[in-house]
């Protein structure tokens, strides 16, 4: 009989998602293979990873919509499978397609999923007031969903993962396809949420939304969790090089073998008629190296940082972009 | 429970806003029972009446006796306006006699060529007077030597009318047309709508709404539930509206209101049971769409809900027993034949049967429907 240690159980207490060795697979295909992390409260934990890394099978787990093969799944204490009602109602879901009836008004959408949580009439008109206001759907609360552009549905897609207080709340690609107007009023939505104490699990392949919302990130590829941390944390295991390019005319070799023993400069090559640099902290090298290569004979007219991101370290894990 | 009622509760809200789901419950079946009833009413129905002529150059007892006869047949009417006619009856000069003496005589029949039905039921009716007279006439010889007139002429006056064929008591179990055709087309268009609720789950996957459902602290027998009482109250609905819709407007007359309720709930359980069926065989909107309209279309014509099947005899009419509708029919017949509530009784438990039967295998596949 599987008995759980005091400390899992005190790790089990403060997480409100928790995966451990999840797998599912789809015939011969490996979609999640051995992913485990967790979620506290108030924390946003992202899932960055291309399209069909595992990310939307993951959460279909994790919200019990499918078995896993192998693995578990706890949310708020509770072991989570297809079948575990009570446990499912800890978690808001927002999936990755618009899912709403369309002939229904955002009221009535809402009211119907408030009564499937078990919501009391109260607290049903409260929170549907609640929810409308903090996507901005209230003037058209009225209106049926389909007159709705596609960013409003998207937002209330999310009202209704919001609706019942969820602990944890899961959303799958939530901007996709939305305008940028839509698309910051989401982010600002789900950044106010974690500042709110939800749990939010928030699965993106755009690294900006990562790097804006989340507090803590899982890079996913071909179903495994890849590496897992802040950001800071997962840059640093590129070893925080920042991408110097120098564009000028002059002698570009003369100039780049001055730079190279500049403190911090870790390579120095020349690519398409202009210095490119891997540096350390680049931003505070730059003054150091800007004189190095113009005492070399190097007149620069142009200079670009690129510093180390999440898009750098999913190629440094993968060997390729996230956009693949 | 709360949960499926709350999925119940949503379904039908949907439906009533739904133009289409109104048109298929309820104003295609009552245009098409109309529709009908209008254009083959007056083939069908038992109150038919033709118009008729009667040429009386004989004058004697046998040719008074044949116009006593026809008058005693519902369905003719006697005019003096030949031209009105569907055919004229000519009794020639001697007929009676011929009669009498037991010599070959001959009854006439003129038909309109525009009333070709009218004229067979016409020569139907003669060929029955002769037949009737000449085994009177032989009776009578047999036992007074001779043909005494005044004998022969009661004699022919008392013998059962040639239509007494529309007395048998098959013919009473029949729907008349107006009934017929609103209940043939109520259950017939019953398959379709029960559609509404079961198969609804495959629009539910593909709004994407099935997984939110799925998603939510709901078991998944609620929301088969939900989806199937709302198949049933829809069911339910549609044909007591049409009942009452077509009794008012068409004058069709159902039956005994107990009786008929009960052929209606199993009728709408047969209904649900074989739509939920199809639908567990089929992997997309879809496809469960276009079979069950096959289904629903061969089921109904097998089961005569446009033409009565069943009195075709053969190999049709016997499968057409293996169909709800042809039950449910047959149900409201002993209904309409002036039994009470038990006279729907066996026809409903057929339909029973077969609601079970598909019902059970629907169940064991039904969790298929509630996978995102």
């Amino acid at each position: 009989m599987w008995a759980m240690t005091s400390a899992a159980a005190a790790a089990r207490a403060r997480a409100i998602l928790e995966c451990r060795g999840l797998r599912r697979s789809f015939g011969d295909l490996v979609a999640v293979d051995d992913v485990s992390f967790e979620v506290t409260g108030g924390e946003t934990y992202g899932l960055l990873g291309p399209n069909g890394a595992g990310k939307t099978t993951t959460i279909s787990m994790v919200c019990g919509l499918l078995e896993a093969d192998a693995g578990e799944v706890w949310v708020a204490g509770q072991r989570l499978t297809t079948r575990a009602v009570e446990a499912k109602a800890a978690i808001g879901y927002v999936p990755q397609e618009i899912a709403l009836y369309p002939d229904l008004s955002a009221r009535e959408n809402l009211a119907f999923f408030a009564r499937l949580y078990g919501l009391g009439r109260a607290d049903t008109r409260q929170r549907i007031g609640d929810v409308l206001g903090l996507v901005g759907l209230a003037d058209r609360a009225d209106d049926p969903a389909k007159e709705y552009s596609g960013g409003m549905k998207r937002r209330l897609n999310i009202a209704l993962g919001l609706l019942h207080r969820p602990r944890l709340l899961v959303l799958d690609e939530p901007t996709v396809g939305v305008d940028p107007q839509s698309r910051n009023a989401i982010l600002e939505s789900v950044e106010r949420l974690g500042a709110e104490g939800i749990a939010v699990l928030y699965t993106t392949h755009y690294m900006e939304e990562a790097e804006r919302l989340c507090d803590r990130i899982g890079i996913v590829d071909h179903g495994r969790l890849r590496a897992e941390g802040t950001r800071r944390e997962l840059v640093s295991l590129v070893g925080e090089r920042d991408r110097v390019l120098l564009a000028g005319t002059g002698d570009l070799h003369a100039a780049g073998e001055a730079a190279a023993p500049v403190r911090g400069v870790l390579n120095v090559s020349e690519v398409d008629g202009a210095l490119e640099l891997l540096v350390g902290d680049a931003r505070s090298r730059l003054p150091e190296l800007l004189a190095t290569v113009g005492a070399a004979g190097l007149a620069v007219t142009s200079v670009e940082v690129q510093e180390a991101n999440l898009e750098s370290v999913f190629l440094h894990l993968t060997g390729r972009a996230l956009r693949d | 429970m709360r949960a499926a009622l709350a999925i119940t509760r949503n379904d039908l809200h949907r439906r009533l806003r739904d133009r289409s789901a109104l048109l298929v419950a309820l104003v295609l079946p009552l245009a098409l029972a109309g529709i009908f009833s209008l254009t083959l009413g007056d083939v069908t129905d038992d109150e038919v009446m033709f118009e008729y002529a009667l040429v009386d150059a004989d004058g004697g007892a046998v040719a008074q006796a044949f116009r006593r006869a026809l008058g005693e047949i519902d369905a003719i009417h006697l005019t003096p306006d030949a031209d009105a006619a569907a055919a004229t009856f000519v009794v020639p000069r001697g007929f009676s006699a011929a009669v009498e003496a037991g010599r070959p005589a001959h009854l006439d029949v003129v038909g309109d060529p525009d009333a070709p039905i009218g004229t067979l039921v016409g020569e139907a009716v003669a060929a029955g007077f002769a037949e009737e007279v000449r085994a009177v006439a032989a009776s009578v010889l047999a036992a007074h030597g001779r043909g005494d007139p005044a004998a022969l002429a009661r004699r022919a006056a008392e013998v059962p009318s040639p239509l007494a064929l529309e007395d048998v008591s098959a013919a009473q179990k029949e729907l008349d047309a107006r009934t017929f055709y609103a209940a043939g087309m109520a259950v017939f268009f019953l398959f379709f709508t029960v559609q509404l609720g079961i198969s609804s789950l495959f629009e539910e996957r593909r709004d994407g709404t099935l997984a939110r459902l799925l998603a939510a602290p709901v078991p998944h027998w609620a929301i088969l539930t939900g989806k199937i009482v709302t198949s049933l109250v829809i069911g339910i609905v549609s044909m007591t509206v049409l009942a009452l819709a077509t009794s008012l407007l068409l004058g069709a007359e159902w039956g005994n209101p107990v009786g008929v309720g009960i052929l209606i709930l199993a009728g709408v359980c047969a209904a649900t049971a074989v739509t939920a069926l199809v639908a567990t065989l089929a992997r997309t909107q879809e496809q469960v769409a276009s079979w069950q309209a096959i289904v629903a279309l061969v089921l109904g014509m097998l089961g005569g809900s446009f033409f009565p099947v069943g009195q075709a005899g053969g190999l049709v009419a016997t499968l057409s027993l293996a169909t709800p509708h042809a039950w449910f029919l047959r149900g409201l017949g002993d209904l309409a034949a002036g039994g009470g509530v038990g006279a729907a009784l066996p026809a409903a438990a057929v339909i029973l049967a077969i609601a079970a039967l598909t019902g059970l295998v629907a169940v064991v596949r039904i969790g298929r429907l509630v996978q995102p």
